[in-house]
């Protein structure tokens, strides 16, 4: 298969543009022949959902939650990128450009983030335009803020609370068109397979999880905006509900599956405190604008701690190691997530760890030093030039409470730690997949007439996503890439009229989703869905997490393939399948995981180089950097599915091509 | 902090097999409970308990399990999202509990949020209030005016902010006595009326929402400001009040 | 839309409840400047005078029907709107910790309210309807010494007075005995000859209030369950007076200050109404 990315020739700002004026579209009138399926409803789904019915397209729009408002980009805290440049310190499109290449160590195509960053500005607008309420300066203006990986202050944001803001933005445009009947909402629907008929996406096989009906739907095109894979590891900071069902479903109808082992772990969640623990909760990396990330210098002092028997707030200044600080003194505690989450796990590894859980993962986020720079200032804004300590320190708690106050109590609520008087524990957990199934820069995947949008493709932050880029990412494809694209698919449809859910297409489909629910009500094992699911997640973390290398991953694949089978074998699933079945729907979704667990180790075995989020500890500098190889690894990994054993997977790859960048060490130093 | 430790418990839940069944309180112990769990990790621990029993688990909404997305749902102990303040069900520890105590979970009760099995409850009733009017007209073309164009005084960005931040959850519908839905409904309206955008269709909006609200069979608000007190967004009853002038100017019109 | 939003909607029954009660707030307050002239000793005369003005005064007989209208009004839509919301819970909890979040009169305005409606019926009953259609209404008199004999008087309206003695109740009475005045309307003297109105009495509401609360057998039990309804009264201006403004859509900053006067007013007016009877029955002579 040769994998053909579509780029359109011209200089990188005028692609997209021009590009765009030579779309084929679809006239006003044939739009409302058309049917158009939308599977998931986050930023990237519900923007596209909307965009598309507003077009006048029938669009089916689908979401296993009981309200499409719920999709787990509401969760989304620090805020959103674009390079509108109101703060004045020398952004621009190319410069959001260069930082997301840069951002994602040189894994993501041109082409695709230049448009995104064309398309930044354009989205804060609309936003603005739908009622979001961002935050504001005493000016009536739009606030900013700095993120990771970025010298520029360039993200719009709403308290900790971004995702939501943009969420319900995106849902308020799709509310509109189903209160105008544009667009058909099936809410507590989870897709289960997609339908092809001529080797074109037509149609899925969706799940009714309150009755258990399985329902045909037919369409002339298929979005897929699902979100990411990162309960493959059962501990992440996703939501519970989320999953990689569609995208693999398709995967394994012909779409191939990119670099599926780029997986984000983000440096500042709270550590994990039991077995019984089900997520992890993310501290919003705004959080690391006003903290200092820190263990003890000495490994007693690391013991002692752990031990219950100092605290953190003992620990004098000069026996402190800030090792964000000493080792990247130009961005500090705002280099990017994987270098700084590895950073951490570095120290951990090394028995500086401060958590008394049973690996000692955990590092120090200290505000102390915020609260004396931010109380002085404020007690001088006041006037008083001559503040006492404690005037200083109730000021500096005062103001960390006006910026943070939400994230601090959240943080104590799970705790039962006050941060504004101890240092936060804070460690790294699995956020965001960069991987993806494949797509054009159409967004079309390997399937004609089957798009995918958001987190569920691989496209735009190639191998470390940095952060507030993906809520830009959602809504850029959502309300500004696939409208475009998918008319120019469906220019080609405005005659064929209806699809027939009667075909044997979509009896067959029905039946492989069928069969699968049936073998597992009847399968009559003894243990339970979670009980896989945390040992999925277990061989996840320990052998494709932060840290892998040649032996783990093989191990892990192998490790994998028995449990899978283990899984078949012996999973119990209680009740029926005409009901709303919880553990059905968990069983469903963790055969989808296991699969895929097994190919993410895989492309982290045969990608021989450090890149990103993927480190493999023998491609690493002197100082433990990572060592990239672009000489043979420049590459998207794209797999194709060859049957049930996932080891048969062939890799395909689409080379990179650098044209307007020039490829460097990423250097946060 | 006080340190993690194990209690045993014992659950009354609420178990209906579907939305015609007749359903019933049942009870259960748990043992070895750690301080430490969520909730939502001891309705887990119950669960994996009740299959490896070979009896059905709880069902129960849930999602993020961080507090944002608004999906988990229980009545617990006679409050709304359990006996601590602005929270979700989700971000309810268990070392709010004592050793032995017995734990009452319900679901939502409302007649606008009917009952779909055990603690899950169908609120599509609130998407339906918002799709009669919870949005501001504007084509997703991107091609609106700057984003700052019109500037907007913080105070009313801030106040706006506020009445957004509802998660949806459905909390005050059932906290409330009459079982009404206005903090919802009042924190839509005052997010949109708050700002320059949503002011165009203001009159509209309010009438369109509240009388959808109506058809879908909330009950009236009395002010006992009881939804504001287990709200876990804090939003406040400014937002009702608000509404209820924003209806008063749109009904005169 | 607008105009059937303003009659029917949830918030359009609201304003309704909002706005009676606080019109019925006023009225309290005039009510109660009526009633504390009963606490001035020897008022007799100005307290009939005032009853006198208020049943005759056409601008107060406009008021009055409007009190009477938002009272049934309140009470009608409090009936209703309680009906409705208990609709919207079908199913009710097994365990409810309501006090966590709410007051206690907050929850139970409807019932409070009801009592109140009892309470404002049987003293309609008690007063007011004696007041409007008693035949038998007392007429204020003056008792003085002439000659060392005392001697009853009618109060005329005029200023004048009218013996007793010399005062039949009805017509007949007047024929049989032969007296030269007789009452008739309620209120009038009349000449028993010539038939024509001479004079006016004052009816005498404080002869009849003051019987009220120091009857014999049930004046006790009339000043308790009096005291106990201002206490009912008290606990629902607590949440219906700050409620109103909410519902009228005023919280702002204000809103503390009203919150303050409401609990102020709702303690302050059933308090000097509850001090009336209590003084009446264990104080006056």
């Amino acid at each position: 298969m040769k994998l053909d990315s579509k780029i359109p020739e011209g200089h990188i700002s005028e692609k997209w543009t021009k590009y765009k004026d030579h779309l084929k579209l679809v006239a006003p009138n044939n739009r409302p022949k058309i049917d158009i399926i939308v599977v998931g409803t986050g930023l990237a789904g519900a923007s596209a959902a909307a965009s598309l019915g507003e077009m006048g397209y029938n669009v089916k729009a689908f979401c296993f939650q009981d309200s499409p408002r719920r999709a787990h980009s509401i969760a989304a805290q620090g805020g959103i990128n674009a390079a509108k440049n109101y703060q004045n310190d020398g952004d621009s499109i190319y410069r959001l450009f260069y930082d997301t290449i840069k951002g994602g160590d040189y894994r993501a195509r041109e082409a695709n983030v230049h448009r995104l960053a064309e398309v930044s500005g354009n989205i804060i607008d609309q936003c603005v335009a739908q009622g979001v309420p961002f935050a504001r300066e005493y000016g009536g203006l739009l606030d900013n803020r700095s993120f990771g990986g970025t010298q520029v202050q360039r993200t719009f944001y709403a308290a900790g609370q971004t995702g939501q803001q943009l969420l319900l933005g995106a849902y308020s445009a799709l509310s509109r068109q189903i209160g105008l009947g544009r667009v058909q909402m099936y809410n507590r629907h989870e897709m289960l397979d997609l339908v092809k008929v001529d080797g074109k996406a037509r149609g899925i096989i969706a799940r009714n999880l309150v009755t258990g009906e399985l329902e045909r739907h037919s369409a002339h095109a298929v979005i897929i905006a699902s979100g990411g894979y990162g309960n493959v590891y059962f501990l992440s900071t996703n939501a519970m509900g989320s999953n990689v069902t569609a995208g693999w479903k398709i995967h394994k109808q012909g779409a191939l599956f990119a670099n599926p082992c780029f997986v984000q772990i983000h440096p500042t969640c709270i550590p994990v405190h039991g077995v019984n623990q089900s997520k992890l909760t993310l501290m919003s990396e705004s959080l690391r604008n006003s903290g200092r990330i820190w263990v003890p210098k000495k490994k007693e002092d690391a013991e002692a701690i752990r031990a219950g028997k100092l605290k953190p707030t003992q620990i004098a200044e000069e026996d402190r190691d800030y090792f964000l600080e000493r080792r990247y003194p130009a961005f500090g505690n705002l280099v990017p997530r994987d270098v700084a989450s590895r950073a951490a796990k570095e120290r951990c590894d090394a028995g500086y760890g401060i958590e008394a859980n049973d690996t000692n993962e955990g590092v120090y986020l200290d505000f102390s030093t915020e609260i004396q720079n931010k109380g002085k200032q404020a007690a001088y804004a006041k006037g008083n030039h001559n503040p006492t300590p404690e005037e200083i320190t109730a000021l500096g708690k005062q103001w960390l409470e006006e910026k943070y106050g939400n994230l601090f109590t959240m943080y104590q609520k799970i705790t039962d730690e006050n941060p504004y008087e101890t240092p936060m524990k804070i460690y790294p957990a699995v956020h965001y997949t960069m991987g993806g199934v494949w797509v054009d820069y159409n967004l079309q995947s390997t399937i004609p007439g089957c798009f995918v949008a958001g987190e569920a493709n691989f496209s735009d932050h190639g191998a470390n996503r940095l952060g507030a880029s993906a809520l830009m990412q959602g809504l850029a494809d959502g309300y500004f890439v696939l409208p475009y694209t998918v008319s120019n698919y469906l220019a080609d449809d405005i005659r064929t009229g209806k699809i027939s859910t009667s075909s044997a297409e979509f009896d067959e489909a029905e039946k492989r989703v069928k069969d699968q629910i049936n073998k597992f009500l009847s399968n009559n094992g003894s243990k339970s869905v979670d009980y896989f699911h945390k040992k999925l997640g277990n061989i996840m973390w320990n052998k494709v997490g932060m840290g892998r290398n040649a032996q783990g991953l093989s191990e892990a694949i192998s490790e994998i393939a028995a449990l899978r089978e283990e899984f078949h074998k012996d999973v119990f699933v209680p009740g029926s399948a005409d009901e709303l079945n919880p553990e059905l729907e968990k069983a469903l979704r963790v055969a989808d995981f296991m699969e895929l667990g097994q190919l993410m180790a895989m492309d982290g075995l045969q990608r021989n180089e450090s890149c990103g989020g993927h480190f493999r500890e023998e491609y690493q500098d002197s100082e433990g950097e990572t060592l990239r190889d672009d000489e043979n690894f420049s590459f998207v990994g794209a797999w194709e599915y060859k049957g049930e054993d996932i080891s048969k997977e062939e890799l395909h790859k689409e080379e990179l091509k650098y044209e307007f960048i020039k490829i460097a060490a990423r250097n946060y130093k | 902090m006080s340190a993690a430790k194990n209690i045993n418990i014992t659950l009354k839940i609420w178990r209906q097999k579907n939305s015609k069944a007749k359903g019933s309180l049942e009870t259960y112990t748990l043992n070895e409970v750690s301080t430490a769990s969520s909730f939502l990790e001891m309705l887990d621990q119950l669960n994996e308990q009740l299959v490896n029993e070979r009896k059905e688990p709880v069902a129960f909404d849930h999602d993020c399990r961080e507090g944002i997305c608004g999906m988990c749902s229980l009545f617990i102990n006679g409050r709304a999202h359990g006996p601590d303040t602005g929270i979700t069900t989700c971000q309810l520890h268990m070392r709010m509990f004592k050793d032995g105590d017995t734990i009452y979970v319900e679901p939502w009760r409302s007649k606008a949020f009917p009952v779909i099995k055990d603690l899950v409850v169908d609120r599509s009733s609130f998407d339906r209030i918002q799709q009669a009017g919870g949005f501001v007209s504007v084509n997703t073309s991107g091609k609106t005016m700057d984003a700052n164009a019109i500037p907007i005084p913080k105070h009313d960005a801030d106040k706006s902010f506020e009445a957004a931040a509802c998660i949806g959850c459905g909390a005050c519908v059932a906290t409330c006595k009459n079982g009404s839905a206005m903090l919802f409904v009042g924190a839509k309206v005052s997010q949109y009326a708050l700002l320059p955008q949503g002011k165009v269709e203001a009159t509209q909006r309010v009438l369109n929402m509240v009388r959808q609200m109506d058809e879908e069979g909330f009950g009236n608000c009395t002010n006992t400001g009881a939804c504001e007190i287990e709200c876990p967004k804090g939003i406040s009853l400014e937002n009702i009040a608000r509404m209820n002038r924003e209806y008063l100017k749109a009904s005169m019109k | 839309m607008a105009k059937s939003a303003l009659l029917k909607s949830s918030i359009a029954k609201k304003y309704w409840m909002a706005l009676t009660g606080l019109f019925l707030c006023l009225f309290l307050t005039g009510h109660l400047a009526g009633n504390l002239q009963l606490l001035v000793p020897n008022n007799a005369l100005n307290f009939n005078k005032y009853a006198l003005f208020m049943t005759s005064n056409p601008a107060v007989k406009l008021l009055s029907y409007l009190t009477y209208l938002s009272i049934l009004f309140h009470a009608v839509d409090g009936f209703m709107l309680t009906i409705q919301n208990k609709k919207a819970r079908p199913i009710g909890y097994a365990k409810q910790n309501a006090a966590a979040n709410s007051s206690f009169s907050s929850r139970n305005m409807a019932i409070l309210g009801t009592l109140i409606l009892v309470f404002i019926v049987t003293h309609m009953v008690n007063f007011w309807a004696r007041m409007h259609f008693d035949k038998n209404m007392p007429l204020q008199t003056i008792t003085v010494e002439v000659m060392g004999q005392k001697q009853e008087l009618y109060m005329m309206v005029n200023g004048g007075y009218m013996p007793t003695n010399q005062v039949a109740k009805t017509a007949e009475e007047a024929k049989k005995n032969g007296a030269p005045t007789y009452i008739a309307n309620k209120t009038d003297f009349m000449n028993t000859q010539a038939n024509v109105k001479v004079g006016e009495g004052y009816k005498d509401l404080y002869k009849i209030t003051v019987d009220f609360f120091k009857h014999p057998k049930f004046g006790l039990i009339a000043t308790i369950l009096y005291v106990l309804s201002m206490f009912v009264l008290a606990f629902h201006l607590l949440h219906g007076f700050q409620s109103a403004f909410q519902s009228l859509g005023i919280n702002n900053k204000l809103t503390p200050a009203i919150k303050a006067f409401g609990k102020f007013f709702a303690i302050v007016v059933p308090l000097l109404f509850a001090i009336i009877p209590v003084y009446i029955h264990f104080i006056l002579k």
